[in-house]
């Protein structure tokens, strides 16, 4: 390693100056941190004390820069040396800002300054500037799997930002589900009447446009490689394969409609008369194709009386269906009533709901279908008995409390079905036992049962599709990056990632698209996606320590590392985020990133000074998520509330990336309590990582027997979920933790 | 065959449409939406309980149950009090809406004879039209003995404190029994009503005959 040479520069600003002894910070950074140079300044975030910085740089052959003064998270600006290792030790949010300014709180005010730029000086010592990944590679070409309205909106929308596409549709035409629509719910003033579907246009735009090459009758053999050097085999109806260089994948599979024949009790598939929204609209297209009058399918009699019957198999508590709203029935069951209205108001439409669901403008297609005088009535359908030509339908009247009213004579019922992901292989099933280290458990009531098919043959380790989340829709962080899938550089878009409608498909298109764009462009750069965008650190791994245990190819969240033949991990960077999952995961410890590892973090840990029992200064660990819990620290910090002076916080990446040994080291220290802050974890997650904290959670969950080989409490370990609103919980909870374990007393390895 | 059957016949399973055509303001009531709020707005409902709140009846409309709607005294309780027309999402004009079905129950000869509100507005208008003024001490005589005699004067006794006060203020004439004042035209009056029921009358033949 060439050689370093490191400053410290501490800041007398935002009152800094006032409240901290700088000089005496300067002679910490000297004698503990042994910084051969360190200097303090009135204003560090000004043009003249980055000048100085700057100037050090050029001059004196400053490698490495350790700034004492805001958080990490202010100033980036500024204090921006691309070329150098920075560390930043939060002195303004995490010091001055949380302590109350009395003369009592002093001493352990500064002794907690003083903790910071100790750490930081370590911590800067271990880091080198991060280089960027080399292992790059320059398509810019998008694959769009699935020609309906998302994938066809998707590949328009690339194309107008000037990237090329390449389509590829299972079928032998373009429109997927819209495509089978007579007319779609409108979207535009005045929201009164069934609309035209736009897909014709559409699929002329996207045949028209010399940026998107289409493949039909067409799916994925294979797809291997990275974002940005993708290299995808589609397989065509011919049996000819098409190798295609892909720099990143939207995929709109979109969805199939719940199978009625599940629900025999409402008549599916008991009756020709009976029949889901697909259905429907194939009567409507036919009839618009005739003489307009939609005919009953048993008889070809024309329908005089039509029910229609909501959430049919969906929102189902008791486990046996659909669990979920698909969103888009009520509407649907609206415009299809209004099919029977518009041409002859004599029909008799009845939609039988339990709440309708019309967000949005749908509250005026809505009223429309009142005033064409289509009836609603408030209940749930129990039964549908068919019955030659006719149907009975019973049901429960919710506002009449009539258990047992029925409407008979109907000719044709249609069921509001709902929407099931077109998501490929639940490759979670089948890798889930691994990382939980137990036995497959059998799968959740409510599931839809594993779809055999991959969609994108993914050469992955972890399996040939993207992970999905619940009910086979994929997995994306739903809350901040919803098009994001737990493979980087693939997006899913539509209805294979939550129910939608065609409305909201499009905008799903739109996102998706300039998501993948970035992806591929981050990637060449050897960046990257977010939720660490423009990151140019990477793992790396020694893999003369490796000994094969597989953990990291395993947790990875994002599916990142893949196994050679020796089995040894490799790491496809380009597909990798950053979190350091991979890092904690490792026993031998042998990954890290430049700026990140087991040894900055450790050597913080080391860094702090801690006072011996007699003291009455304890010492707590926290090692906080950067994502959530340190904004919400700094936070708690610019609303003022205080908290205990006696934590020392260590920014981490992600709960994910904390190794077993920092707390162990932090223990035999003589560290009296650590602190993990974490995001939530379990379906309702909100790790930035998707999987990371709970992954993090799993390794922890062994800490009681580190404990109790060191004969330690087991209050001596907090693990605990912060999200970033967090700002006045936060305090709190460091300051109860601070009071029990002045209960528990002080760690007996203080002073060894 | 009498009005009520043979309107009957004509909507036969379309009471919504019946309502529609023959109801004041009868066809606002397919947009409901079934929010509730005007019966939770209702004052009189929470009082003595309406057997089937606004909401409650509009559905029953829609679900045809003719002879359950226009029998009901629900909508006689309604005391214009407008508090669920405020309040209506859909800006139903329910107030209306109650009395254009009780009016239409009325005109079938349903209406539930002996609900209190019904008597009163039939004694109501009897009474000021017969002189063109309210006779006050009848009117009020008229309501205590609508359930016979013996009903009459246990009501009667209960609110004679109010009556001697009412005396002592002069307030109360028991003079008026006996025929009471009078309108200065008095026939006046008794055309311009005859008239208006002449032309409402045949209004509302045109519309029970469609
Ligand atoms: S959109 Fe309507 S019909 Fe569809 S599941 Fe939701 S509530 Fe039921
Ligand atoms: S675990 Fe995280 S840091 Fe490690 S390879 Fe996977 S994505 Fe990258
Ligand atoms: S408030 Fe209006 S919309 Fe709501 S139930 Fe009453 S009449 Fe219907
Ligand atoms: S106007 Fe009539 S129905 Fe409406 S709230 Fe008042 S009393 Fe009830």
């Amino acid at each position: 390693m060439a050689d370093i040479k490191v400053a410290a520069y501490i800041c007398k600003g935002c009152g800094l100056g006032e409240r901290l002894d700088t000089d005496a910070l300067v002679k910490i950074a000297q004698k503990d941190g042994k910084v051969p140079l360190a200097k303090s300044h009135d204003f560090l975030c000004n043009a003249d004390g980055v000048a100085m910085i700057k100037n050090d740089i050029a001059n004196e052959g400053v490698t490495h820069i350790m700034i004492g003064a805001c958080s990490r998270r202010a100033k980036t600006e500024a204090f921006f040396f691309p070329e150098n290792a920075v560390a930043r030790a939060n002195l303004r949010e995490g010091v001055v800002w949380i302590r109350p300014d009395t003369e009592e709180a002093r001493e352990t005010t500064q002794d907690m300054a003083e903790d910071y730029i100790r750490m930081g000086c370590a911590e800067v010592k271990a880091m080198t500037a991060p280089g960027g990944n080399t292992n790059t590679g320059t398509s810019k070409t998008l694959l769009v799997v699935g020609g309906g309205v998302t994938g066809m909106t998707t590949a328009i929308e690339a194309s107008k930002t000037g990237y090329s596409v390449v389509l590829v549709e299972k079928s032998g035409e373009l429109g997927g589900w819209a495509g089978k629509l007579y007319k779609r719910t409108p979207v535009h003033e005045p929201f009164k009447s069934p609309a035209d579907t736009g897909v014709a246009d559409l699929a002329s735009q996207v045949m028209g446009d010399s940026n998107i090459k289409v493949y039909l009758n067409a799916t994925i053999a294979k797809t291997d490689g990275a974002p940005g050097r993708f290299v995808v085999d589609i397989a065509t109806e011919s049996g000819a394969t098409h190798t295609e260089d892909i720099g990143a994948i939207v995929q709109a599979t979109g969805f199939t409609l719940y199978d009625m024949n599940k629900l025999p009790e409402l008549g599916g598939g008991k009756s020709p008369n009976v029949i889901d929204q697909a259905g429907l609209e194939a009567l409507a297209k036919a009839a618009a194709a005739g003489d307009g009058i939609i005919r009953r399918p048993s008889d070809n009699q024309p329908v005089k009386s039509v029910v229609f019957v909501q959430c049919a198999g969906q929102r189902d508590p008791t486990g046996t269906h659909l669990s979920y709203c698909s969103g888009f029935c009520c509407n649907a069951s609206i415009k299809q009533a209004m099919y029977f209205k518009d041409t002859n108001p004599g029909v008799d439409t009845t939609i039988i709901y339990t709440d309708l669901r019309t967000p949005g403008n749908g509250e005026d297609f809505y009223r429309s279908a009142q005033e064409k005088g289509v009836i609603f009535t408030k209940g749930k359908v129990a039964e549908v008995v068919p019955n030659g030509n006719t149907s009975t339908v019973k049901f429960n009247d919710l506002i009449l409390g009539d258990t047992d009213a029925s409407m008979v004579d109907v000719d044709l019922v249609v069921l509001a079905t709902g929407q099931v992901a077109n998501s490929g292989i639940n490759i979670d099933a089948l890798t889930k036992p691994q990382v939980e280290g137990q036995e497959g458990e059998p799968s959740a009531v409510g599931t839809v049962e594993v779809k055999p098919i991959s969609i994108l043959n993914l050469t992955y380790r972890q399996g040939p599709d993207v992970p999905q989340l619940k009910q086979g829709f994929t997995d994306s962080h739903f809350i901040c990056f919803p098009y994001e899938t737990r493979r980087t550089g693939i997006y899913t878009a539509g209805p294979v990632r939550r129910p939608m409608d065609i409305a909201q498909a499009r905008e799903d298109a739109t996102g998706a698209a300039l998501k993948a764009i970035q992806a591929l462009e981050n990637a060449e750069l050897g960046r990257a996606a977010h939720p660490r965008s423009g990151d140019l650190s990477f793992p790396k791994v020694r893999l003369e320590g490796c000994t094969q245990c597989k953990r990291c190819t395993v947790e990875c969240p994002f599916g990142a590392i893949d196994e050679d033949e020796k089995r040894f991990p490799v790491f496809n960077e380009s597909r990798c985020r950053r979190c350091g999952t991979c890092m904690g995961a490792c026993p031998v410890r042998v990954i890290s990133f430049e700026n990140y590892s087991v040894n900055t973090v450790g050597a913080q840990i080391k860094a702090v000074d801690i006072p011996d029992e007699f003291s009455e200064k304890p010492r707590i660990l926290i090692l906080a998520c950067e994502n959530d819990a340190y904004p919400a620290l700094d936070m708690a910090g610019m609303s003022r509330n205080e908290y205990s002076a006696f934590v020392r916080i260590i920014p981490i990446r992600c709960l994910g990336s904390v190794n077993t040994i920092w707390i162990t080291d932090a223990l035999n220290a003589g560290y009296d309590g650590v602190m993990l802050m974490g995001c939530k974890s379990g379906d309702e997650y909100q790790c930035h990582f998707v999987k990371g904290s709970e992954l993090g959670r799993v390794r922890m969950s062994k800490i009681d027997d580190t404990l109790k080989t060191l004969n330690l409490e087991s209050e001596r370990v907090r693990d605990l979920e912060v999200a970033i609103t967090d700002i006045e919980r936060v305090p709190d909870m460091i300051n109860k933790y601070a009071a029990e374990l002045v209960a528990v007393g002080p760690s007996p390895f203080k002073g060894f | 065959m009498s009005a009520n059957t043979a309107l009957a016949e004509k909507y036969r399973n379309n009471f919504l449409k019946e309502i529609e055509e023959q109801v004041e303001m009868g066809d606002w009531v397919k947009m409901c939406m079934q929010c509730g709020v005007c019966s939770g707005s209702c004052p009189t409902n929470f009082q003595s309980a309406w057997e089937h709140p606004p909401q409650e009846l509009f559905m029953m409309i829609r679900a045809g149950k003719r002879e359950e709607v226009l029998t009901s005294s629900s909508m006689w309780n309604c005391t214009s009090c407008y508090n669920c027309i405020v309040r209506c999402p859909r800006k139903l004009p329910i107030t209306h809406i109650m009395h254009g079905i009780a009016e239409y129950a009325h005109r079938l000869g349903m209406a539930p004879k002996m609900q209190p509100t019904r008597f009163f507005s039939g004694l109501f208008w009897k009474n000021c039209t017969h002189t063109g003024r309210v006779n006050e001490l009848k009117l009020s005589m008229g309501l205590y003995f609508k359930d016979g005699l013996g009903a009459g004067i246990k009501e009667g006794m209960k609110m004679k404190d109010v009556a001697i006060g009412l005396l002592k203020a002069k307030r109360l004439n028991p003079f008026e029994l006996f025929g009471g004042h009078k309108c200065k035209d008095q026939k006046g009056i008794q055309a311009m009503l005859k008239k208006a029921y002449e032309i409402e009358r045949s209004r509302k033949a045109a519309k029970m005959a469609g």
